[in-house]
């Protein structure tokens, strides 16, 4: 391994990162907002709504991001749409996430047991306030380490980038070792930068889920 | 033509091209698969056993997996092994190889999940009627954690195939390369083509997943309710 | 308002789940303060007695009132008649994301807008009168099956309910916890609170009623003074029912 390859190439490698972790997180954030309104209309059961959504969870969980952004990048210019790399990233980020999370908080929603709902309305309260008191704020710490695997599949996700030319950890790997040869080095980097994306992610993820598994509410 | 791409797939064999560039992504994913779950139960059995140092590589293995993105590995094996052992490794192969990495840790954590969601009072119960421990495990243990594990494995398919439309970018030749070569080839008289091939391709995939998802949430549900 | 007035009023009720009839034009009539145990078989209809007139669950014909206004599904008076009932249910109904105070206080504060100090007074008084005063911060979870029920038991009698229904509340307890939750109502009943109690412990029945309710099949089967009721039954299914509470080596 060559460490003046190394050095040469890390401002690239950084630029790279930033830009995976600014598309990566946007898509995140904004799947995550889709997937909570896309469950509330499935648990309030909205009419017609509730069928449009139904369809484009199973369209989006059935497909790989990889196609998705394809047709997304290159089919629709051709009505008309014009989008740049980055917000067809944010975009096909955004949808294959939300149809996750929307199954995670739906979940989480359908496992607080009826009694919990019963009992509130029989101390008085309207729906709304067993909805936002009661139900809620269940659902959502229930569903939590179901949003961490899902923050991680879709930050693993972004490896795809490169494909719709975005100039991404992936992209510049490809161009080190198309390029230059230097695939050691280019691999090494490619791990390392990856490992800092994720690590510290995952291991947020690991310590949520014993706490919510372990100790649940109280400690 | 104004149809958006759709002519496209009734020009010459165009149509089989794509059919049969989705099989290369789907024979892929049965192969590791198949292999995955062979290898997986070996290695969801060993994530239970208590050897600290047998832990500590399971461990460290699962958070690999759970890491690293296919593509990163992809990469690594494809163009890494080339330089390092000079051995060139088929982009064929080196997906298999990737795929079923990924396929074992993923299995080896359902058996894992699977084994471990067995009460003890399982065993115990078995044991107390004077079942030897072989016994228990054929009788008692398996047909239970089978119950929760082919509807997983069932769900690991169809996350496979979606995986292995990664292939492309180590240079394999599926359905999205195909239609690419089939959109640039017909540019001319087709230059709105992409819009109507790429939904194909999207459309192809979901019919491929989408059946064996069902089946897959029609099983867990049925077998849930012991 | 004379001090013995109508505070629960059933009249012809009839309940049924598709084709599986419920309950059958079953009538009844509770003044304040009485204490009135339902008893019978399981599925005789007794529990969904309860679910209907807090309006859990719709009804095909019949009319309920809660001192003297109709409880009807759907309605927006459901609401304010349900402050008037207070509900314990078998098990797992506390807020497990909430304290035992904030349990306890929500309802009082975000149904009858009530101010914080002052509920959380009460409640804190409430808990200690059950001897559960140093459980206040703790989460449900923290606490036992039995500790569970006298929060519960608290949360509704909080709302200042004028009838106070129990659903089988110690039916999912360990037998050591079952003795200090019957203890809780028992005192509550000496304090004049209307209840009406569905149970399967006939000795605590026995203690605490002042009317006995025999249900099976969905139909009010017989009706009388607990020691009546247990000593002489009336009818052929009452002494059956009770026989199944003896053993004896045959």
């Amino acid at each position: 391994m060559n460490w003046n390859v190394i050095r040469e190439y890390l401002p690239l490698y950084i630029e790279a990162l930033g830009l995976t972790v600014k598309i990566g997180w946007l898509g995140i954030i904004l799947s995550i907002a889709l997937g909570l309104v896309c469950a509330l209309i499935l648990y309030f059961k909205v009419p017609l709504l509730q069928v449009i959504i139904k369809i484009y969870i199973e369209l989006f969980r059935n497909t790989p991001l990889l196609v998705q952004l394809f047709f997304l990048y290159f089919g629709l210019p051709k009505l008309g749409i014009r989008i740049t790399a980055q917000t067809c990233g944010i975009l096909g980020l955004t949808l294959i996430g939300g149809s996750y999370m929307t199954e995670t908080f739906r979940s989480g929603l359908s496992a607080i047991d009826s009694i919990q709902s019963e009992s509130a309305l029989s101390l008085g309260m309207k729906k709304h306030q067993v909805f936002f008191y009661v139900i809620l704020p269940q659902a959502i710490s229930i569903s939590i380490p179901g949003f961490m695997a899902n923050i991680i599949f879709l930050l693993k996700e972004t490896s795809v980038f490169s494909a719709i030319s975005l100039m991404d950890l992936m992209f510049t790997a490809k161009d080190l070792i198309g390029l230059e040869y230097k695939t050691i080095e280019a691999l090494f980097l490619l791990v390392v930068f990856y490992l800092i994306m994720l690590l510290p992610v995952s291991l947020l993820g690991t310590y949520i889920e014993r706490r919510v598994r372990y100790a649940a509410y109280g400690d | 033509m104004q149809l958006m791409g759709i002519e496209l797939l009734l020009k010459g064999n165009n149509f089989l091209r794509m059919l049969s560039g989705l099989w290369v992504a789907v024979r892929i994913s049965l192969v590791s698969v198949i292999l995955s779950i062979g290898l997986g139960l070996i290695v969801g059995a060993l994530m239970t056993v208590q050897n600290k140092v047998i832990k500590t590589v399971m461990r460290l293995y699962l958070e690999i997996v759970r890491i690293m993105p296919q593509m990163v590995l992809l990469f690594i094996v494809y163009f890494g092994t080339t330089r390092v052992f000079g051995i060139n490794i088929e982009a064929e192969l080196s997906a298999i190889i990737v795929f079923t990495f990924w396929g074992t840790a993923e299995m080896g954590d359902l058996v894992r999940g699977a084994l471990i969601s067995i009460p003890r009072h399982q065993y115990e119960s078995a044991e107390a009627l004077g079942l030897s421990k072989l016994q228990t495990y054929l009788y008692v243990i398996l047909p239970q954690t089978l119950r929760r594990l082919i509807p997983l494995s069932i769900n690991l398919i169809t996350r496979m195939i979606k995986t292995t439309s990664l292939v492309m970018m180590i240079g394999i030749v599926e359905v999205l390369k195909v239609t690419q070569q089939i959109i640039e080839a017909n540019r001319r008289t087709s230059p709105n083509a992409a819009f109507g091939m790429f939904a194909t391709v999207f459309m192809m995939y979901f019919i491929v997943c989408w059946p064996i998802s069902l089946l897959s949430k029609h099983l867990e549900k049925r077998w849930s309710d012991r | 308002m004379s001090i013995k007035n109508e505070i629960l009023k059933i009249e012809h009720l009839h309940k049924a789940f598709g084709e599986n009839v419920i309950l059958k034009d079953f009538d009844l009539s509770v003044k304040s303060g009485e204490v009135i145990v339902i008893i019978g078989p399981s599925g005789c209809g007794k529990s969904t007695l309860l679910r209907c007139i807090n309006g859990l669950e719709d009804i095909q014909s019949g009319k309920i009132y809660v001192d003297e206004q109709p409880v009807i599904q759907g309605s927006k008076d459901l609401y304010e008649i349900r402050q008037k009932i207070g509900m314990v249910f078998q098990s797992y109904d506390l807020f497990p994301h909430m304290t035992v105070l904030q349990n306890i206080t929500l309802a009082p504060m975000k149904v009858q807008k009530r101010k914080k100090e002052k509920v959380e007074k009460e409640a804190i008084e409430l808990l200690s009168r059950v001897g559960l005063a140093d459980k206040k911060d703790s989460f449900p979870r923290q606490l036992s099956g039995g500790q569970k029920q006298r929060v519960a038991i608290v949360r509704a009698l909080c709302m200042h309910p004028e009838i106070m229904l129990f659903d089988e509340v110690t039916a999912a307890l360990d037998p050591e916890m079952v003795h200090e939750v019957l203890q809780t109502m028992l005192e509550l009943a000496q304090s004049g609170k209307t209840m009406l109690i569905v149970t399967h412990e006939m000795s605590f029945a026995r203690a605490i009623a002042d009317r006995i309710l025999f249900l099976d099949e969905g139909e009010l089967i017989e009706e009388a003074p607990p020691e009546e009721f247990f000593t002489s039954p009336k009818t052929d299914r009452a002494k059956k029912f009770l026989q199944t509470f003896e053993y004896s080596k045959k």
